[in-house]
């Protein structure tokens, strides 16, 4: 290799191998690229110097900045409870009613209810909190288990038969079909009734048979009157809503076979002040009812 | 004697299988034990078909081994296909989620690895083994070391694929991202690498050039590596010796780390330096022009090898990884930058000289195409791995596009540029069927990509704002399902970039086939206009 052998194009010299017909040119390593190349080297011994970066037996060099994710974080939390605290200890402090009464409060646990909503409750009860079948609806004014902000606490507090809460919700229609408490026929007469009870279409025949059997086995809960009864979770049957269907093959399932719909008591997951938030934005969905003190003594019973 | 030992191991493969079939500890074993029994009765068919009962001397296929660069360059097309057809069907369940199912096989947590692994491994591992037997022959000027060992590599590692595509299927699974195949399958895995390595070091050492070129660097460190990486990362006990579930030798956050010490190196080593090397002979090659600089090359290179095995930990930013690991991942990240950027410069500026040919070769257009994107994907990483951005790009789709625009643009495109240098060499054609449908291929491929990609990022970060978006009050403004319905406007264009490309991809296949049937289309030359017609 006495003499270098040069690229016609470039002028470049080439190292003088060759594979394949691949030649090598000798180009310098471009400039812009070593100075960026050193750059983010020098900006790597830096950041390594005050950051966390050598590790030690026991830890790792703490850095000059003593920066730490960790104490990022925490700081990072307490700086957000700091600017809500003056809330956080109303909400802690009050009782639900007092709450409700004050603007501010109110407010902040309408937003702070919103948000844990779409984190623990939309799975069933919809984002719009328009329920499924199954799932009530919480927009409007029919509540299984009382409406009032003490009764939907202690609805999400400790659940809706949910076993592993003494104080949970607890009640069991009879499945009065597959049990054989009562016949094909008398269910079928029964469903008509009940239909007859919000003044859908039935067979008037039946349902004249039917509301003997009503009387007799589901009155005891649902009211005769169908008005239901809410220290029971029993649905009112004489109106429009229906928390399984309003048909009558549905009708005839649930009595048959029954349902028993459980929610979960959030009281094992959430804190008292997340639970005091909820109630007071499922309360505000629109179909929140007054504590039975403010209402007037004929009211009551 | 060939053949006694060919047909011998093939009874000895059977009768194990079916011995341990009837062993098997869970029905999963058993299947995978009958799907070795099926796959060594198609070796046996084959096998006697190609039998030759004089053992006549056979005629060597020309001065290099090509028969086995045919077979890779057929699989890497066929596994392709698969690969891109798997994540479109991953795409559309994603915008609409009915397409699961419901059914066990076909439900997204089973098809996703599937879809990784077939583009990864399957198209992309065949891509690399078959240019570097390729490339290795003809730069050290020798034939592949060892005969048919480098057949063993080859269907070795079929029989690998299917191992692990229908263990997906299945459901078995050692749920460590990449590496999802369980214990059996990784030291199967394991004997096919190694005899890979020893194949191509072989090649090296016959070599009759005095130096070993650029391209073989690379692909060395990447088959090296890849071992080194694939044995730590699946470290395991099995359960039983005759089951299909084991237990990774690390936990916890050692766990964590070992997982994506890997998975950050089989994109460094497997889609990075193997590809490098792949760009490093086929560019060249292609262009008619010697490599732009033979320093940068070794700088680079050590530089990228070096610094790429560090920066791992940046996959587990604000994670239990203690802060000096996070240190090390992000600033090892932030200095491969550079090193990274050194194979594009190397790639385009081979190019000078030569530009006006991407006028009228649009293989090299590809290429070109491929490199750029290697140099978005480059640069759009290190970013990534810095805290302040990752922290609003971690989990998000944002990851999703940068992987893809890296793996459709870059492995992809430099993949297909070497099938379509490839395929006329191999079959021994003067051209391909037709250039004008390699443009085609070029602009659906690109167009694809860039749908992707730009879904992504407006789904990556709408997805970062909305987790962190509190209202004045200091709660979160969205539930996480809120932001998955935010995003099915762009998963839906997603999906659409993945029909383009697999329909650029499928172009590919016709063209591949009609070249192979020694067929030239008749078409007018790239970069003359049509002939007006009167």
């Amino acid at each position: 290799m006495s003499e270098k052998e040069h690229d016609e194009f470039s002028g470049t010299e080439t190292t003088g191998h060759e594979w394949d017909g691949i030649k090598e040119l000798n180009s310098p390593l471009p400039r812009w690229w070593l100075w960026t190349f050193y750059a983010t080297i020098i900006w790597g011994i830096g950041y390594m110097i005050l950051y966390p970066a050598w590790p030690l037996i026991e830890s790792a060099t703490p850095g000059l900045l003593g920066w730490s994710s960790r104490a990022e974080l925490t700081e990072e939390i307490a700086a957000a409870r700091d600017e809500q605290r003056e809330l956080r200890e109303g909400i802690d402090n009050n009782p639900l009613a007092a709450i409700r009464a004050d603007q501010d409060l109110f407010q902040f646990a309408v937003a702070g209810g919103r948000s844990a909503f779409a984190v623990n409750c939309i799975q069933c009860h919809g984002s719009g909190a328009a329920g499924d079948v199954g799932y009530p609806n919480l927009n409007d004014d029919a509540w299984l288990w009382g409406g009032t902000l003490d009764d939907i606490y202690h609805s999400i507090r400790h659940g809706i038969r949910f076993e592993d809460d003494d104080q949970t919700h607890y009640s069991e229609m009879p499945a009065f079909g597959r049990d054989e408490l009562l016949d094909k026929d008398q269910i079928s007469d029964v469903a008509d009734y009940v239909l007859s009870l919000s003044g859908l279409d039935h067979d008037s025949a039946a349902a004249a048979r039917g509301q003997a059997v009503y009387q007799q086995e589901c009155s005891i809960c649902h009211m005769e009157d169908g008005s239901g009864d809410r220290t029971q979770g029993a649905p009112a049957l004489n109106d429009a809503i229906w928390l399984h269907g309003g048909d009558k093959d549905t009708i005839v399932d649930v009595v048959t076979n029954s349902r028993r719909g459980v929610m979960p008591a959030w009281g094992n997951r959430l804190d008292d002040a997340t639970i005091k938030k909820l109630t007071i934005y499922v309360h505000a969905l629109g179909g929140g009812e007054q504590e039975a003190s403010n209402q007037s003594p004929e009211g009551g019973e | 004697m060939g053949a006694a030992v060919y047909f011998g191991s093939i009874g000895f493969v059977a009768i194990a299988s079916l011995i341990l079939a009837s062993l098997a500890h869970d029905s999963l074993f058993e299947a995978h034990s009958w799907v070795v029994f099926i796959m060594a009765m198609v070796a046996a068919i084959a096998g006697l078909r190609v039998f030759d009962p004089e053992c006549k001397p056979k005629p060597v296929d020309g001065k290099y081994m090509d028969s086995v660069v045919r077979a890779g360059v057929i699989a890497t097309v066929f596994w392709g296909i698969v690969g891109f057809l798997v994540g479109l069907i991953l795409a559309l369940q994603l915008a609409f989620p009915d397409l699961n199912f419901d059914w066990q096989y076909t439900n997204f947590g089973r098809l996703r690895p599937l879809h990784t692994s077939a583009v990864i491994f399957a198209f992309g591992g065949n891509a690399l083994i078959a240019t570097s037997f390729y490339v290795v022959q003809r730069t050290c000027h020798t034939r592949l070391a060892f005969g048919n060992a480098a057949w063993f590599v080859f269907w070795g590692y079929q029989a690998f694929i299917v191992l692990a595509a229908t263990g997906y299927l299945l459901g078995v699974t050692q749920s460590r991202e990449y590496a999802e195949p369980e214990w059996y399958v990784d030291i199967w895995l394991t004997i096919v690498w190694v005899t890979y390595l020893v194949v191509f070091l072989g090649t090296l050492t016959r070599r009759k050039e005095p130096h070993i070129y650029v391209a073989n660097w690379f692909y060395l460190a990447f088959i090296v590596t890849v071992a080194m990486l694939h044995v730590v990362n699946n470290l395991s006990i099995p359960v039983s010796f005759l089951g299909s579930k084991s237990y990774s030798l690390f936990a916890g956050v050692q766990d964590a780390l070992t997982q994506w010490w890997y998975a950050h190196n089989a994109v460094g080593f497997f889609l990075t330096a193997g590809f490098l090397g792949m760009m490093y002979y086929f560019v060249p090659k292609r262009a008619e022009r010697p490599v732009y600089s033979y320093r940068l090359s070794i700088v680079h290179f050590w530089a990228l090898i070096f610094l790429y095995i560090w920066a791992g930990p940046h996959h587990l930013h604000y994670t239990a990884l203690p802060d000096w690991a996070q240190t090390l991942g992000m600033v090892f990240s932030i200095m491969l930058w550079m090193p990274s950027w050194g194979g594009m410069i190397n790639g385009l500026m081979t190019l000078s000289g030569a530009w006006d040919k991407l006028r009228t070769d649009p293989v090299i257009r590809m290429m070109v195409v491929a490199i750029a994107f290697y140099g978005m994907s480059t640069f759009e990483g290190p970013m990534m791995s810095i805290k302040a951005v990752n922290s609003l790009s971690h989990y998000t789709d944002w990851t999703v596009g940068h992987v893809h625009s890296g793996a459709l643009g870059w492995v992809g495109m430099i993949s297909f540029g070497a099938v379509y240098m490839l395929v006329p060499k191999l079959w021994k054609r003067d051209e391909l069927y037709s250039l004008r449908l390699v443009n085609w291929h070029v602009w659906l491929a690109t167009l694809g990509i860039v749908l992707y990609a730009s879904a992504m990022w407006v789904a990556g970060i709408m997805q970062g704002l909305m987790w962190r978006a509190y209202d004045n009050l200091g709660f979160l403004e969205y539930s996480f399902v809120e932001s998955v319905e935010a995003m099915h406007p762009m998963y839906v264009i997603r999906a659409g970039g993945g029909i383009v490309y697999l329909l650029g991809s499928l172009i590919m296949v016709y063209n591949v086939w009609m070249t192979i049937k020694g067929r030239r289309r008749d078409e007018v030359p790239m970069g003359f206009a049509a002939p007006a017609t009167a």
